[in-house]
């Protein structure tokens, strides 16, 4: 169950925060960095940092 | 459903191996029967490697996989190049052998891809125009993900700057026409991609190719690899690539519709998912797609339990813990990938049968880990 945990987790609780908000995520997995990007491609959201392990997310829908 | 680590003998290719194990051939180099039998064999599995690549049979040499052959071609080429430099250039979604051998030479440039997996080709130009650039290599067409290069394109920029080509055929030869490939030194392939041995690289290199044997070498293979070649293995690559080059076409049709059928099936049923490549423009047999919020090995193992054995190029499935190279260039999603290759014997039913079994594996493996 490791490799989709942290798009799981992101996923779950973008809707937590308004639109236009950045949710922090932290993952070292070596997949996160392509994951979140193909993540926020599929989902109309936007990847504004990605400095492993650190990433920001913006909420755009 | 997976031919990412060779396609099943075909069993033509199979009896010739059979028959070449009871005729005794010897030593190719030996003046004895077995050895002249054996050395007739060769010439004739040259000839027919030679025509599929619009080469001569005397350019071909049979080495132990494609991972030899690329390394072969790579540190081939930057040595017969090293007093112009050591820098190779590739793709960002060449085979990892490719970029091994080209980390090996000393320095390389991995020229971006787009998110169907084609290269840029304003910085393949700007990259092989650079000063201390040995050598370039491109694959005809990505192992995973099927999408054609613009490969001729490519040769043509190489051959303007003057610099050597290694065309990695490994995904392509025996499926689309490669007699007129154009530019190219040094071609690799694997016959265990097409229905033959495992143990059979071939590696063809142009007699004007600036290249040296970057091995020791013996009398074999006019000094090009070392050892008493397989000659049974060899000659069962070559049956394997006949019967595609003779029933290919025939059978690559069938293969693109049934490919074409999966990715409509597999974007209509399944939610959320990325099917990866380039739709059109791609080798008939091979399909890349990651499902979202599902992991790699998980949905493996349970396709395995419905009886379909797939790969994947996941981080959790993959024997190293990193995602696929060429998926995350292309920037497509790692996680919950499928890499399906058809074989010379898929059929209609199986395809049906993937696309009614993997939409209920997708919803139960996402309502156990609680995933949208």
């Amino acid at each position: 169950m490791k490799c989709p945990r942290p798009i799981i987790e992101i996923a779950r609780r973008i809707g937590e925060v308004g639109i236009g908000a950045v949710v922090e995520l932290l993952a070292d997995d070596p997949a996160a960095g392509p994951d979140l990007a193909a993540w926020c491609r599929m989902r109309g959201q936007t990847l504004v940092t990605a400095d492993p392990p650190r990433f920001l997310v913006r909420r755009e829908s | 459903m997976d031919s990412s680590s060779g396609e099943p003998m075909l069993p033509d290719a199979r009896q010739a191996w059979l028959d070449a194990q009871q005729a005794g051939w010897g030593d190719p180099a030996r003046l004895h029967r077995p050895g002249r039998l054996a050395a007739q064999a060769l010439d004739q599995a040259r000839e027919v490697v030679a025509a599929a690549v619009g080469a001569r049979p005397d350019e071909v040499v049979f080495t132990a996989s494609a991972a030899h052959s690329n390394y072969a071609a790579i540190a081939g080429l930057a040595l017969g190049r090293r007093r112009v430099g050591s820098h190779i250039v590739t793709t960002a979604i060449d085979h990892s052998s490719v970029l091994a051998a080209a980390r090996e030479t000393g320095s390389y440039t991995a020229v971006e891809v787009d998110h169907e997996g084609h290269v840029d080709l304003e910085r393949w130009t700007d990259a092989v125009g650079a000063a201390g650039t040995a050598a370039a290599c491109i694959q005809v067409a990505n192992h995973e993900v099927g999408t054609l290069q613009p490969f001729m394109k490519a040769a043509e920029i190489c051959q303007r700057a003057d610099v050597p080509l290694v065309l990695d055929a490994s995904a392509a030869l025996g499926r689309i026409e490669l007699a007129d490939a154009g530019g190219w030194s040094v071609l690799t392939g694997w016959a265990g991609a097409f229905g033959g041995p495992a143990s059979v690289g071939i590696l063809v290199i142009k007699k004007n190719a600036r290249w040296r044997a970057p091995y020791p070498t013996d009398d074999y293979q006019g000094g090009r690899w070392p050892g008493v070649p397989d000659v049974p293995a060899i000659y069962a690559g070559a049956v394997a690539l006949d019967c595609w080059l003779r029933a290919g076409p025939t059978i690559g049709r069938h293969q693109r519709q049934l490919i074409d059928k999966l990715r409509a099936g597999i974007a209509q049923h399944i939610p959320d998912v990325d099917v990866a490549g380039d739709p059109v423009r791609r080798v008939p047999h091979l399909l890349t797609f990651s499902v979202l919020y599902v992991d790699g090995e998980t949905l493996t193992l349970e396709l395995d339990k419905a009886g379909i054995a797939v790969a994947s190029g996941s981080a959790c499935s993959a024997s190293s813990e990193h995602p696929s190279h060429v998926l995350a260039a292309m920037g497509a999603l790692t996680h919950g990938n499928v890499r399906i290759g058809l074989t010379w014997t898929t059929t209609d039913a199986e395809i049906d049968r993937f696309l009614a079994v993997l939409p209920p594996i997708v919803a139960g493996i996402r309502a156990t880990v609680g995933a949208s």
